[in-house]
């Protein structure tokens, strides 16, 4: 059991890292950008402004968390 | 994106990953036992062989349009994780990594762990402290190996990049014996991130079905465009961080605050 978690543990950090929602929120901004193109929108836009969002609201948590701390 | 990008990203990953496999490496021979250091770094060389050799032909089996959505996804992840790391160093938030004070770290917690060997390992904590050092720092970059060859239909130019990396790293730290603190390896970090970035969004985006305008030469912006946000966001940190306003008077070299280098 200790051997499972371990390993489950293992590839969460190496693929979601310290910063879990900004994983989601990749998923999220592709699932949207996906759901666009089906529905006929060229959404190519979408993603990158999603990592301008992810990137600065990631680093605004660390700096609060950096000041609080 | 030219053979030379591709390899340039690569061997830039590569080094960054095996600077801090070696200073692990170090650290477990010079405190400990250098054959069992040795052996766990050839153990876990060998299980990333093996990794790569299970994951290449995998990854080439999915549809290219559900490989650059699962990858470009992933690499999106990693980059981001990357860049905000830099942004973090470069504006004071963390620490710049220095390779010295990491070696120094490694040598206390391997001279306080208790002694001991299993089979044909003499020290058993020197082998897995190589082990793991070596396969998880190369993990990332066999996945950079596999993910940007295959995408990019090339990758023995990928591998290159990898050995070139990890044959230069590992002959200058044969050669100086020390972790290899000269490296800039903040600025490389910073660099990675942008190309991890730029390349998992643009990927991640086809692999949506949507298309950039101008295909490929969308990247010459968005590689650019990338670096220029996360500089931005680095410039807007450090005008905000009160200890970097502090620092003024910080002696050059500082390991702390101050630039990506």
């Amino acid at each position: 059991m200790t051997l499972l978690r371990n390993f489950a543990r293992f590839w969460y950090d190496f693929v979601v890292g310290d910063d879990w929602q900004v994983a989601l929120g990749v998923v999220l901004a592709l699932a949207a950008c996906y759901g666009l193109v089906q529905g006929g929108v060229n959404a190519w836009w979408l993603p990158p402004v999603a990592v301008v969002l992810l990137l600065g609201l990631s680093l605004l948590r660390v700096v609060r968390t950096a000041r609080r701390g | 994106m030219s053979s030379w990008v591709l390899f340039l990203t690569v061997f830039l990953a590569c080094t960054v990953e095996a600077v801090e496999a070696l200073t692990i490496i170090l650290a477990a021979g010079t405190s400990r036992h250098w054959g069992s250091a040795l052996q766990g770094t050839g153990a876990a060389l060998v299980a990333l062989a093996a990794t790569v050799a299970v994951l290449g032909p995998a990854v080439s089996l999915i549809p290219i349009n559900a490989l650059r959505l699962v990858v470009g996804a992933l690499l999106l992840v990693f980059g981001l994780q990357w860049l905000r790391k830099a942004v973090m160093r470069g504006s004071g938030y963390k620490a710049l990594h220095d390779e010295t004070a990491a070696f120094a770290e490694e040598v206390e917690a391997a001279r306080a762990a208790a002694t001991g060997g299993r089979g044909a390992v003499r020290d058993w904590y020197a082998f897995t402290l190589s082990f793991k050092g070596t396969f998880l720092e190369g993990l990332e970059v066999a996945f950079i190996v596999v993910t940007f060859g295959n995408n990019q239909k090339n990758v023995p130019v990928a591998a290159l990049g990898a050995l070139a990396a990890v044959v230069l790293v590992a002959a200058v730290g044969i050669a100086v014996r020390a972790p290899l603190a000269k490296v800039p390896e903040n600025t490389m970090k910073f660099v990675v991130g942008t190309m991890l970035t730029a390349f998992g969004v643009f990927w991640a985006t086809e692999g949506t079905g949507a298309h950039w305008p101008g295909s490929d030469t969308s990247l010459l912006a968005l590689v650019p465009a990338v670096a220029l946000i996360a500089l931005g966001y680095t410039a807007v940190l450090r005008r905000s961080n009160p200890a970097v306003k502090n620092s003024v008077g910080t002696p050059a070299g500082a390991p702390v605050e101050g630039s990506l280098t």
